[in-house]
């Protein structure tokens, strides 16, 4: 049941018999083959520990930062296999959005929307900058709330603010594929929804993979669903499909809330 | 029956109050006993304060900075005529000025790198090692520290008293405190950040260098304020190191005054005992700036 993928619209991205073990034999991923749809939201579900973030991390390779990880299988973008890419190369390519807003607090609402540019050393004219400033401010629809302190900190937005421009951060580099892990969970519902009519916006330009606890999140807003469970991905479908007509029982449960 | 639940809530309602008064006793006892001890402790600062400034004050002028330090014939000739001794300290300024600074520029680098070290390889036991290794280095005692010095760079390297030497010192005990406290501030910053920088696809060293230095530089700058007016009193070590100087001297082989030399040399010389008071007001007041000013600093820090 492990090479599930019913879409046949253009794909971006494709895991191939992926798995991935935090300790030798204790798999978090099991054998996860998938293919993502180019400029859609694909939402990845499941009970907790299903291995969702790992999975996730493992498509910019953040999951490499803890010591005894090991990884089997390949992911391509386009025709690349990301593990012979340069994690740089590829980080740039493929952005990502954490659980928790995470805004530098040293540095300026402009200085943050620019800090891949500014960490990396990368010098640009003022004008470029400005301009890549604003572009990914409005993406994100917090131009109009922060044009006026663009100098000031980041940290002084409130949480779903901070939230929008860590996107507008990721968004700077003009990415192809955006992560999001979980992004709204720390949020209050107003700004739950601003974020969700974002993404929907965003996957005309972007690709979105979007890990979320929240069910109705992802039959709101994504376009394709994953059920991951134990590791295992059970079910991989359109979204309409795998929440009228789920195969699996597993999944049925999961979405029913029988566990979770 | 509703009769005795009645009585019983009311002998409930006693014993919550009887409760609550023995508490509120206990409180105040409590915190009479604090404001107590806290005042003495406090009365003693002032006194101590109250003494220096008194007996301090009436030497400190213009000729108190920007003169050195007068010779036992003169002072004693000034005391016979009851005139204030002339002089100052100056010798003893600029020679603290330069073993801190110099100490340092050796122990900031060094202690700045130790501490980024033993953050990300806090799990490693060599990392375990040369922290056991601080945690001793932390306790050595001052003179044992001059000790070594003077056999390692006296006796080797300057053959003789000198300012390098006495930095040597200054910035072994200087180490400890920013290996400390520069770890301790690089823990303070939240997992997330780091990742927020990996995530936009910044090489570590940059990530150490434009993330986590720039983000924990409040706390580095608080580390190493508090290391230098703890150092900035230090006698013991400089006896033995660098000795003193009755003129201001800026060759780094050569022995160089210091403030607390001063007092000790004041102390020793019963025609100059007057400079005591002006010149501990003067490092007092030192030593507090600083404190204040890392204290200021902290307070800035954002987490
Ligand atoms: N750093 C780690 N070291 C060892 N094991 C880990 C680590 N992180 C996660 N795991 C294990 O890997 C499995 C998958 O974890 P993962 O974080 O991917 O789950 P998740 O689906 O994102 O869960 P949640 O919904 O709670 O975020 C879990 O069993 C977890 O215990
Ligand atoms: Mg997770």
């Amino acid at each position: 049941m492990n090479e599930i993928n019913t879409t046949t619209k253009p794909s971006i991205l494709s895991i191939e018999d992926l798995s991935i073990a935090y300790d030798i034999d204790k798999y978090a991923v099991r054998n996860v083959s998938a293919k993502i749809e180019k400029n859609a939201i694909t939402a990845i579900m499941g009970p907790s520990g299903c291995g969702k973030t790992t999975l996730l991390r493992a498509i910019n390779r953040m999951h490499e930062l803890y010591p005894n990880i090991s990884t089997k299988g390949q992911i391509k973008l386009y025709d690349e296999n990301i593990y012979d890419m340069s994690t740089i190369k590829l980080r740039r390519k493929i952005g990502m959005v954490f659980q928790r807003p995470n805004p530098f607090p040293t540095l300026s609402i402009y200085e943050n929307v620019i800090a891949g540019y500014k960490l990396n050393g990368i010098h640009m004219k003022r004008s470029e900058r400005d301009e890549i400033v604003e572009t990914s401010l409005r993406d994100v629809t917090l131009w109009d709330e922060v044009k006026n302190s663009l100098h000031k900190k980041g940290t002084f937005l409130s949480g779903g603010q901070q939230q929008r421009l860590c996107v507008a951060r990721a968004l700077a580099f003009k990415p192809d594929v955006i992560l999001l892990d979980e992004p709204t969970s720390a949020l209050d519902p107003v700004s739950t929804a601003k974020i969700e009519d974002l993404l929907v916006e965003l996957k005309k330009q972007y690709t979105i993979v979007l890990v979320t606890h929240n069910m109705s999140q992802a039959a709101r807003i994504s376009d394709n669903s994953m059920f991951m469970y134990l590791g295992e991905l059970i079910e991989y479908e359109d979204t309409k499909t795998i929440f009228t007509k789920p195969k699996d029982p597993r999944t049925e449960g999961y979405l029913t809330g029988k566990f979770g | 029956m509703d009769q005795t639940n009645i009585l019983i809530e009311k002998k409930e309602k006693e014993v919550l109050v009887d409760h609550f008064t023995g508490r509120k006793y206990k409180d105040r006892l409590f915190l009479s006993a604090v404001i107590f001890f806290s005042l003495i402790t406090i009365s003693f600062v002032f006194l101590i304060i109250g003494a220096m400034v008194l007996k301090g004050y009436h030497q400190i002028n213009w000729s108190f900075f920007t003169q050195v330090a007068p010779d036992t014939f003169t002072a004693m000739m000034a005391k016979s005529s009851g005139q204030l001794i002339p002089g100052g300290i100056v010798n003893g300024i600029t020679g603290s000025l330069y073993l801190v600074g110099l100490a340092s520029l050796i122990a900031i680098p060094f202690g700045v790198l130790i501490g980024i070290y033993l953050y990300e390889n806090s799990k490693k036991r060599y990392a375990a090692v040369i922290r056991d290794i601080t945690d001793v280095l932390q306790g050595v005692p001052s003179i044992v520290v001059g000790l070594i010095v003077y056999l390692w760079v006296v006796v080797h390297i300057t053959h003789g008293y000198s300012v390098l030497a006495g930095s040597v010192a200054l910035s072994i005990m200087m180490l400890p405190l920013i290996i400390r406290s520069t770890e301790e501030s690089l823990k303070m910053i939240p997992d997330t950040l780091k990742e927020a920088a990996i995530a936009l696809g910044t090489p570590y060293y940059k990530v150490i260098l434009r993330v986590l230095i720039p983000t924990s530089f409040s706390g580095l700058v608080t580390g190493i304020l508090l290391a230098v007016s703890r150092i900035l009193g230090e006698t013991a070590p400089l006896m033995l190191t660098t000795l003193g100087n009755p003129a201001i001297n800026w060759n780094i082989t050569k022995p160089v005054s210091a403030v607390p030399l001063l007092i000790w040399q004041f102390y020793n010389d019963p025609n100059m005992v007057d400079l005591i008071w002006s010149s501990t007001l003067f490092l007092m007041g030192f030593v507090l700036i600083l404190n204040l000013l890392s204290k200021w600093i902290a307070a800035k820090r954002r987490f």
